[in-house]
């Protein structure tokens, strides 16, 4: 076994770890960390896929910002507890069955198309640099760049309009 | 390099508890947490196969699906709220009907 494999098996086993950490969870702010530590591991598994700028995007974006806005909703709302369970019963067992049997799938089929493995291509200089993927970003991709901003700015608006207090 | 089938088992494996959790969950909030789990997995499927092919298409696409998740985030909470002020609850069963 080499060292790179040993190190994704860690990190494997810390990703799925801290993902059914956070869907077992019962308190709504232990999910949110459990998931923060998941994305973390995610991230320094693009490091070793020669993505370093995506994994510092990662850290920033995903751990950074969105998890402090799950945080701050969960404790604005003080919605940690679950509550009650599902009035259906069978709810439960029934999502079990249909969550393996989507995995089972997607293993037969990931089985099914690596039966003849990819050829790993040599990577030219600086490839996942931040210079390769903004000349990348602003030259193949500037008009869903652009179309990201509208999506923003949308999104920004939206979540304004939603939240405000009615006059009555 | 790790061949690129075990990042897609991971990857398969993420997104099967994200999926399971979107299911079993009654928590909104949580609900939403699997979602992003789930797009981060296809996330690392994507860099994972930008790696192999030496494409830097995977991961700019990866920025896309960031900018998409931040922005569903920020709208989906913010319905969230609005939905517990009106009902000053979130429970998730409780929600059947489209008029506040």
């Amino acid at each position: 076994m080499t060292a790179n494999l040993i190190l994704f098996v860690i990190l494997a086993v810390i990703a799925v770890i801290s993902a059914l950490g956070m869907l077992f969870a019962r308190n709504a702010i232990i999910a949110a960390l459990f998931l923060i530590a998941n994305f973390m591991t995610v991230a320094i598994m693009y490091l070793t896929l020669e993505a370093p700028f995506i994994a510092i995007a990662q850290v920033a974006v995903y751990a950074g910002a969105i998890m402090v806005l799950f945080l701050f909703v969960i404790m604005l709302l003080g919605a940690e507890q679950t509550g009650r369970t599902s009035v259906r019963w069978w709810l439960q067992p029934v999502s079990l069955i249909m969550g393996g049997l989507l995995m089972v799938e997607i293993f037969v089929i990931v089985l099914a198309l690596f039966k003849t493995p990819p050829q790993v291509a040599a990577l030219p200089e600086g490839f996942g640099s931040p210079l390769s993927v903004g000349e990348t970003l602003f030259s193949s991709y500037v008009l869903p760049f652009e179309a990201t901003s509208i999506l923003l700015l949308i999104a920004m608006i939206g979540a304004i309009v939603l939240t405000k207090m009615e006059k009555k | 390099m790790i061949p690129t089938s075990y990042y897609v088992g991971l990857s398969a494996i993420l997104f099967s508890i994200g999926a399971l959790g979107v299911l079993i969950r009654r928590n909104p909030i949580v609900i939403f947490m699997s979602v992003e789990l789930m797009l981060n997995s296809a996330n690392l499927v994507l860099v994972a196969f930008a790696r192999t092919y030496a494409d830097l298409s995977g991961q700019i696409i990866v920025f896309f699906v960031m900018t998409v998740a931040a922005a569903e985030v920020a709208v989906g909470l913010a319905l969230i709220v609005t939905i517990f002020r009106t009902r000053n609850s979130i429970d998730i069963d409780q929600m059947n009907n489209m008029k506040g």
